[in-house]
């Protein structure tokens, strides 16, 4: 079976890759420090599930220190002139390995219950997306080489100049989630939730979903995540005051509550894969360039959750 | 309330525009410290959930095609071929890549498109290409419509997804109700994310339609 940890062992095997290709550069300055950060990221992948808590907490620790000391440069892109000639030569055949990903993505996830060997399941049924997206990659990574004939260390070398560009952003997103686990250890969250309402009369029905739908998207901002609002905020004053006192349907209540949520996770830096690491990606010289384009959306987004359920919640 | 101090850390570091990975560590270490445990436990804690949360780093294995595919022209090849459809207008064609991607994530294919393997290599160009064909745009507008598809990337996925009754967010909504002693079936739940996707898709698109008033202006100026 195609389980969770082999689409480990191959991230980590391709952040040792870009490892290694960042300590063979001589020229390049810094190039120990990037070799560590990438290095020991891949050990994370590679080893982590091996290794004890706090030795994976350590390897956290370290690539914090090693991105706060400030890493190498990415290399720079072929020139424009030979981009456009390569255009030219390889024509639509380019985007033959760019649609091979979503194809199998969408073959794999539709059809993984029908593929056995034996009477075990091919892919893991509990990770069937993330193992699709590392089958899809390897099999566009064939097809690429093929179609194109580029030698198999192209790839590697093209991959760590996108991957240096995005630098050290490229572990926030999951630094991220821990502090989610450490907040909700320490009881972030129950503290927030009194606060809220020990803060607000809640005399009336409108009053409470307001309170709730606002709350919702203020803590997603602070949190980067509407998971970790929901349960704070449902159980702080959607189930015992828009549902308990004021007689709400539980339903409408939830949904529309977890999608003000949505509305704040456009708005927060700590949403960072969805925020912060598409401006890298995209290269943009503004880190909170998406953030800013999305706030107009949101805002209103946010004043439609909040209208919708102040007319529905209430009617039976 | 001493908890708290994580958050006000958090909203500290990133005002004062901090690297944010030391932001979060050393909030992470003071909440923890705060909630009462030993700084061994803290950096425990915190290494349990960086390897629990290794899933979110596979979106990474995708940059090798990408860069591939952008070393061998798919950028230069993508925008020669906007080029040449006129129909093809900026937000217009953010507008198609945004009811694609809310109508999938619908489906239950969030995982289909995504900022490293559609929006990078060729939602981007394509949309930047649509207004380059006008003749050159400064820089300032070449980001702006990037930071335009990393938006309407986002905004399809979330006002989709949970129109879709098995994604993460329904079930947990379902596993909270049910805890709290209310039973509801994920299809109603799913049903009632409906509106907001529709009011989504207006607004965002509403918008795209005004960035193509803009540009349509700052074009016939600078003509």
């Amino acid at each position: 079976m195609i389980t969770l940890e082999h689409v480990y062992l191959l991230t980590g095997a391709m952040f040792a890759v870009f490892a290694i290709g960042r300590a063979l550069d001589r020229r390049s300055a810094r190039r120990w420090r990037s070799a560590a950060f990438w290095g020991i990221y891949a050990l994370s992948f590679l080893a982590g599930s091996h290794l004890s808590d706090l030795v994976n907490g350590m390897i956290l620790v370290v690539l914090v220190v090693l991105a706060a000391s400030g890493l190498a440069t990415a290399d720079d892109a072929a020139p424009l002139a030979e981009r456009r000639e390569a255009a030219r030569r390889n024509g639509n055949r380019l985007f033959v390995p760019a649609l091979t990903i979503p194809v199998i993505v969408l073959l794999v996830t539709v059809f993984a219950k029908h593929l056995h060997i034996g009477t075990a399941a091919l892919v893991d049924p509990a990770h069937t997306t993330l193992v699709a997206v590392a089958l899809a990659v390897l099999v566009a990574l064939a097809l690429g080489c093929a179609l194109l004939r580029v030698p198999l260390l192209a790839p590697l070398r093209e991959g760590r100049r996108l991957m240096e560009a995005v630098g050290w952003a490229a572990v926030l997103p999951q630094t991220l989630a821990s502090l989610g686990a450490l907040f909700a250890a320490a009881g972030v969250g129950r503290v927030v939730g009194q606060l809220v309402t020990q803060a607000i009369p809640m005399t009336n029905g409108s009053i409470a979903v307001v309170t709730y739908t606002l709350g919702m998207a203020m803590f997603t901002v602070i949190m980067g995540n509407a998971f970790a609002a929901f349960p704070v905020m449902t159980a702080g004053i959607g189930l015992p005051l828009i549902v308990g006192r004021f007689g709400g349907d539980p339903v409408i209540m939830s949904a529309v509550g977890m999608l003000s949520g949505f509305c704040g996770t456009l708005m927060t830096p700590m949403a960072a894969n969805f925020n912060i690491v598409p401006a890298a990606l995209l290269e943009l010289p503004d880190r909170n360039g998406v953030i800013k384009v999305q706030i107009p959306t949101a805002l209103v987004l946010l004043a439609v959750n909040t209208a919708l359920m102040a007319v529905f919640v209430f009617k039976r | 309330m001493l908890v708290l101090s994580g958050i006000a850390i958090v909203i500290l570091g990133f005002a004062l525009r901090l690297n944010p990975l030391v932001v979060v560590g050393v909030a992470g270490v003071v909440t923890g410290l705060a909630g009462g445990s030993s700084l061994t436990g803290v950096i425990e804690t915190f290494g349990r959930a960086f390897a629990e949360n290794r899933y979110v780093g596979i979106v990474w294995l995708v940059l090798p095609v990408i860069g591939l595919l952008e070393r061998a022209g798919l950028r230069e090849r993508v925008q020669a071929m906007i080029a040449t459809v006129h129909a093809v207008t900026t937000a217009r064609m953010l507008l198609a890549y945004l009811l694609l991607r809310q109508i999938t994530s619908a489906l239950g294919l969030n995982a289909l498109f995504g900022q490293a393997q559609m929006v990078r290599p060729l939602i981007a160009p394509m949309a930047e290409a649509a207004e380059e064909r006008y003749g050159p745009i400064t820089t300032a507008t070449r980001m702006e419509i990037r930071a335009y598809a990393a938006a309407t990337d986002n905004i399809g996925l979330f006002f989709g997804e949970d129109v879709f009754v098995a994604i993460g967010s329904v079930l947990l909504m379902k596993g909270f109700l049910q805890q709290s002693g209310y039973m509801v079936a994920p299809i109603d739940l799913a049903l009632w994310a409906i509106p907001t996707a529709i009011a989504a898709f207006v607004i965002h698109g509403a918008r795209l339609l005004f960035l193509e008033r803009r540009l349509k202006r700052a074009r016939a100026v600078a003509r």
